[in-house]
Formats: structure tokens, C-alpha cells, sequence
């Protein structure tokens, strides 16, 4: 890979408690499919990032699977309940065992 | 937008092909030269690994046509990157929520493209980001609720160029 992933998270840094905020996430990734063939017709092996994790405080608020029809760079936006103030953290589980993190707190208001 | 048609250019300028044309002509026909050979569908036809994939995924339970916003654009002009959004309607409380969305696809090489597990916690049962497609195909977002319930939507993409390295 040219360059090591780096995650992108953009949330409001504040809430009320209890309410429900958008995220947007990005990634650099090329997300290779498996089903492309190189030039000399040999198939390009899998990588792609195939499990994202959302927690807040440690508790799981969502996952999700992502196969090879996810494009590169994969964006994703999202809700979550903000109940208190805490840390919301973001893992992208990468084929090679690779694990991206980024996190972000929010103050509750 | 007639005037940006490179093929409705002047007669002056011949056979002349612009440096960009030719790039963009043989970047293209690289991809599309390493894609296997999909078996040529008619439009609304479907893959039996979808069939396999939908079989799995519902069981004997039959989704309801209902609740569920499946967006996509109408005509995708690059497979590569096709921005999509789900958003079922629910109250997301412990009582009664999404458990799970799953986005099938009747035309590409795998038939799922991304399955989306919600907590209550999650607020909102809404979602978006990019995907790809092989061709021009029909996509279904199947929802299970937390009662085991299925809600579906169905949205038909027309894809100008075929999911280049899709």
C-alpha cells in the first residue's frame, strides 16, 4: 500500500444529552476488490476494510460488514445518541489484521 | 450541454482526437479488458448468487414493501462510486428498533455489499455512503427489526460505465 490509512471523523464536539447526532467518517483505502486481474492477467488478491465499530465509553452502538462492492476510500455517515459526555471511538478492521482508530470526544451541554 | 459533446464537434477539426479523449478512451478499455465476462443479464434479471444470498438472508420470512427509504441515484455515470442512503423508520428505543440492514445487489459479482448492525443507542436508523456496481441492476435493502419482522426497499440504478474494476 502507498501510504497507511488515515481515518477522518467529523461530529459536533457538543450536545444536550440525549440527543441524536449526525457522524461522517472517511478513510483512505483502495478497497481492492479481488476481481480485478493485473496486466499479465493474474487476479490482484483481495484487501479491503471489512468491519467498521462504533462504541461510545466502550459500548458497541453499531458495526457493520463491508465487502468488495464498498468503494475505495469508503465515506460513511451515521446517528448516535449522545447520553453524556464521553469518548466516541471509530475502528476500521482491515483483511490484513491491520486495525485504524480514531476517536472523538463530546461535551454534553 | 451539446456544445461540451465531443462527438458533435466542428468538421474542422476532423479526426483529430484530443491527449485527454485518447487517455480517458484507453484507461477504460484497460479496465474493462481485465474484468471477467459477466454473463450478459437482461435488465431485472438476477444473479443466483443473489438468489442464494436473499434465500439466506430472509428465510421463510417474506419482507414487507414498507418504511424503508432506499435513495440512489437513477443513473450512476461511473460504477465505481455510487453514493446511496437507507433510512428505516423506527422509534430506535429498547423496545422496538433496527437490528439490521443488509444491501443486496442482483447484478454484481457478490451479492451483498454491506451489512449495517444498530444498537437502540444508535439513534436513528439512517445511513450513507458510496458503493459500486457492476452493471445496470436492481439494489434491495432488507431490514430486520427487533421483533424479527422484515421491511424492504428496492432501488434501480442504470449504470453508464460498468463498475470499472467493480
Amino acid at each position: 500500500m502507498a501510504q497507511t490509512p488515515t481515518p477522518k471523523i467529523r461530529m459536533p464536539a457538543t450536545a444536550k444529552a440525549g440527543e441524536v447526532v449526525e457522524v461522517k467518517t472517511l478513510i483512505s483505502h483502495e478497497m481492492e476488490s479481488g476481481n480485478r486481474k493485473d496486466k499479465d492477467g493474474k487476479a490482484i488478491p483481495r484487501k479491503i476494510i471489512n468491519k467498521f465499530t462504533a462504541k461510545f465509553n466502550g459500548n458497541e452502538l453499531m458495526t457493520v460488514d463491508w465487502f468488495p462492492a464498498i468503494s475505495a476510500n469508503p465515506y460513511q455517515s451515521f446517528f448516535v445518541r449522545v447520553p453524556e459526555s464521553g469518548t466516541f471511538t471509530f475502528e476500521w478492521l482491515d483483511d490484513d489484521g491491520a486495525v485504524y482508530k480514531a476517536e472523538q470526544k463530546v461535551t454534553v451541554s | 450541454m451539446i456544445m461540451s459533446n465531443p462527438n458533435l464537434q466542428p468538421p474542422e477539426r476532423g479526426l483529430t482526437l484530443s491527449r485527454r479523449d485518447l487517455l480517458g478512451a484507453s484507461a477504460c478499455a484497460a479496465v474493462a479488458a481485465v474484468l471477467p465476462a459477466y454473463p450478459a443479464l437482461a435488465a431485472g434479471e438476477r444473479t443466483s448468487q443473489f438468489e442464494e444470498a436473499y434465500a439466506k438472508l430472509t428465510g421463510d420470512r417474506k419482507p414487507t414493501e414498507r418504511g424503508v427509504t432506499f435513495e440512489l441515484p437513477e443513473l450512476a455515470e461511473n460504477g465505481n462510486m455510487v453514493p446511496f442512503s437507507i433510512s428505516v423508520q423506527s422509534p430506535m428505543t429498547d423496545a422496538d428498533y433496527v437490528k439490521q440492514v443488509t444491501i443486496l445487489s442482483t447484478g454484481n459479482p457478490q451479492p451483498v455489499i454491506a451489512t449495517f448492525h444498530f444498537s437502540p443507542d444508535s439513534g436513528r436508523a439512517q445511513i450513507s455512503g458510496r458503493l459500486r456496481l457492476a452493471r445496470t441492476q436492481d439494489l434491495i435493502a432488507v431490514a430486520e427489526l427487533n421483533s424479527g419482522a422484515l421491511v424492504s426497499g428496492t432501488a434501480n440504478v442504470k449504470v453508464t460505465v460498468g463498475g470499472c474494476g467493480g
